[in-house]
């Protein structure tokens, strides 16, 4: 485990591989940040994530570009994240629930209709996709660049909302506003601001990132779709909106930490057979838990998250 | 004519279903089957069928616990979404029992083997009950996160210390013969889980309806403030509804080694405490009509085999149809006939008929 650290070549590798392995979960926890800061839980961050991998696939597979999956991807994750809005934000439903059966609903539905749409060949056919391209004079600094400056279209397109979230979130007034929403719906709707409005925007633009984080899967990383891929990425991304305490850098600082992690499980269980890799697969949930006892710093939640806000009785 | 619409708001759950089924076989049809087809070989299957009644039940049993396991927190307000993490640890706590304790006579060996379990799944429960009740800390994420932890604790202790020797899959040895539960149905594998699942069920009802705790358990759920006025500790019994649900779910979890497995599987539960959330839904989480939700998804699932052979659906195409019947569920629940336009209606015509009834009384001679 060691010749990570002191062969330059093998810890780009192994950094790189990390960061493959969490860009999906960046994007979804993207999404996991916006939806939590207006008021709502998102907890179909999963369900929405195999809605965008199949979408990638569907719009890959009949397009033959990926430019066109990317697009149904995403407004599959809008669909879904338009499912969660209705019935949490217009209708008052529980939202947990409401999560949980855009979960159930997408990986049963995606896992038929691949059977359909594909001919049963989801699990073997070759999609076109994004490939890695260097930027140039950055890609060649030393380990950063290979890492970094290396990588696909999708990988680039996560940088640039990552910084996008930060600065909406806190330099502009819609960010304040959202924060607001969440905080005390009653005041932001005194003050002039759609609660509803702000709500369904936040959580279509979450379903939006998830369903991007799905075609990362399909389009930068597997190639194919193949039921429950997604594996749990949507649960991770919400333990990373903890741990980054409700703020994109964090998010994105967690997910990273979360790569890493997965990185090592995956070369414990091939490398090292006797080190058991389950307590990496372990170490994310609970540096999570750790971080809401306030372990690792002090995480507050949006006041309001999860709450249905309703203006008067009528 | 207005209590026919009422009527009708009350019977919403079934409409609910009923739409679920609709769009379900919309999706059928979709896949080139046909819908009509495919549920007549879904219920017979699940329901009329001597092989698909005993494999209904078998899957009724862990469905049913943990949605109890489920329904009882939420009663106190608390959301119990760790039943998956507390089912892997009531099932090692039952199998550590089973194999590791010196033998005793086979029914008291399977008690004990019952507590251990509930026990696992009760401790499992513990931590985010005690960080509910002294840090407030939301008991949604805790239970959440703790599910991939306990999932992975028996991922490890299977695929290494009590793993059998030579096994080609992550298993634990195979447990007495004398602690295999009784079968309800000969040559069937439906065991006795489902019966005490029910009992429980039961249990859990009257003590909901009927006692002081179970009356101080539904205060704390509607209005702690005033549960903590009236003199009861809101802290005591966010753990104690958390940590019984734990011990319900950790039955699931035995009971699925005892009577099913007879072994430590890894991954061997298939969401069954994802699904016992949908299962204390779909009850409106009152204990008897756990039994009856677990009944249907139970049958959904073990229908869908049946339906699989015959018309060649997926099975998938059922976890499809339970998360339809969650949305339109949830959905009809923001219909409320006290809040449409036909309860004003309702009550302008209560109102004419207390006044036609009182002008009624005066103007007679």
């Amino acid at each position: 485990m060691i010749d990570i650290l002191t062969d330059p070549g093998l810890l780009a590798d192994f950094l790189a591989t990390s960061l493959r392995l969490s860009v999906p979960v960046i994007f979804a926890a993207l999404g996991g940040v916006l939806s939590e800061r207006s008021g709502v839980y998102n907890i179909g961050l999963e369900g929405m994530i195999i809605a965008g991998a199949f979408g990638a696939a569907v719009g890959g597979y009949f397009a033959g570009t990926p430019f066109v999956g990317l697009a149904v991807g995403i407004g599959f994750g809008l669909l879904c994240a338009l499912l969660l809005a209705v019935l949490g934000v217009s209708l008052g439903v529980n939202q947990i629930v409401a999560g949980i059966a855009i979960n159930v609903l997408m990986l049963g539905l995606t896992d038929f209709l691949s059977r359909i749409v594909f001919h049963g060949q989801g699990n073997t056919m070759h999609l076109d996709g994004f490939m890695p391209v260097a930027i140039p004079g950055l890609a060649d600094i030393p380990v950063v660049g290979p890492v970094l400056f290396r990588q696909d279209l999708l990988v680039y397109v996560m940088y640039a909302l990552v910084a996008l979230t930060y600065w909406v979130m806190f330099h502009t007034r819609w960010g304040l506003n959202i924060r607001a929403v969440g905080e005390n719906p009653r005041a932001a709707d005194t003050a002039g601001i759609s609660v509803p409005r702000l709500r369904y925007a936040c959580v279509l633009a979450s379903g939006g990132l998830a369903g991007l984080g799905g075609c990362y899967l399909v389009l930068s990383q597997i190639f194919l779709f193949s039921e429950h891929m997604s594996a749990g990425k949507g649960f991770i991304a919400l333990a990373a909106v903890i741990l980054g305490r409700w703020s994109p850098l964090g998010a994105l600082l967690a997910c990273l930490l979360f790569g890493v992690c997965d990185a090592l499980q995956l070369r414990l269980q091939f490398a090292n057979p006797e080190v058991p890799y389950q307590a990496f697969v372990i170490l994310p949930y609970a540096v999570s838990i750790l971080a809401l006892i306030g372990l690792v710093g002090k995480p507050t939640p949006p006041a309001a998250v999860g709450l249905h806000y309703q203006r008067e009785s009528k | 004519m207005l209590e026919a619409i009422r009527l009708l708001y009350a019977m919403k759950s079934v409409w609910a279903i009923l739409c679920a089924l609709l769009v379900g076989a919309i999706v059928i049809r979709a896949g080139g089957s046909d819908p009509l087809a495919a549920y007549a070989a879904l219920f017979r299957g699940a329901f009329f069928e001597y092989h698909g009644i005993a494999t209904t039940l078998v899957k009724m049993s862990p469905l049913l616990l943990a949605g109890l396991s489920v329904v009882l927190p939420l009663r106190a307000g608390l959301f119990n979404i760790g039943a998956e993490g507390q089912i892997y640890l009531g099932a090692l706590f039952a199998t550590l029992a089973a194999l590791y304790l010196p033998p005793l006579p086979g029914w008291l060996h399977i008690l004990v083997c019952s507590l251990a379990g509930a026990i696992g799944g009760g401790l499992w429960a513990l931590i985010p009950a005690y960080l509910k009740a002294w840090h407030n800390i939301n008991e949604v994420i805790v239970t959440l996160l703790m599910n991939y932890i306990g999932i992975n604790l028996i991922s490890y202790a299977v695929s290494g210390p009590m793993m059998e020797e030579g096994a080609p899959y992550p298993y634990s040895a195979e447990i007495r013969e004398e602690l295999w539960l009784p079968h309800i149905l000969p040559r069937t594998d439906a065991h006795l889980g489902v019966v005490i699942g029910v009992g429980l069920a039961v249990l859990i009802y009257f003590v909901l309806q009927r006692t002081s705790i179970g009356f101080s358990i539904n205060t704390v759920g509607r209005n702690p403030e005033a549960a903590r006025y009236a003199g009861m500790s809101v802290r005591r019994h966010i753990v104690w509804t958390l940590v019984a649900g734990g011990a319900l779910a950790g039955l699931a979890g035995t009971y699925e080694v005892l009577g099913l497995k007879y072994r430590l599987f890894h991954m061997f539960s298939a969401g069954y405490g994802y699904d016992g959330i949908v299962v204390a839904f779909l009850s409106g989480s009152h204990p008897l009509y756990a039994i009856l939700a677990a009944l249907f998804l139970g049958g959904l699932r073990s229908g869908a085999n049946i339906m699989q052979r015959a018309v060649g659906v997926p099975t998938t195409v059922v976890d499809t149809i339970e998360g339809l019947v969650v949305i339109f569920v949830a959905t009809s629940l923001a219909f409320r006939f006290e809040q449409s336009r036909w309860a004003s209606l309702w009550r302008r015509r209560k109102e004419m008929d207390a006044a036609l009834a009182g002008r009624g009384q005066q103007g007679s001679p």
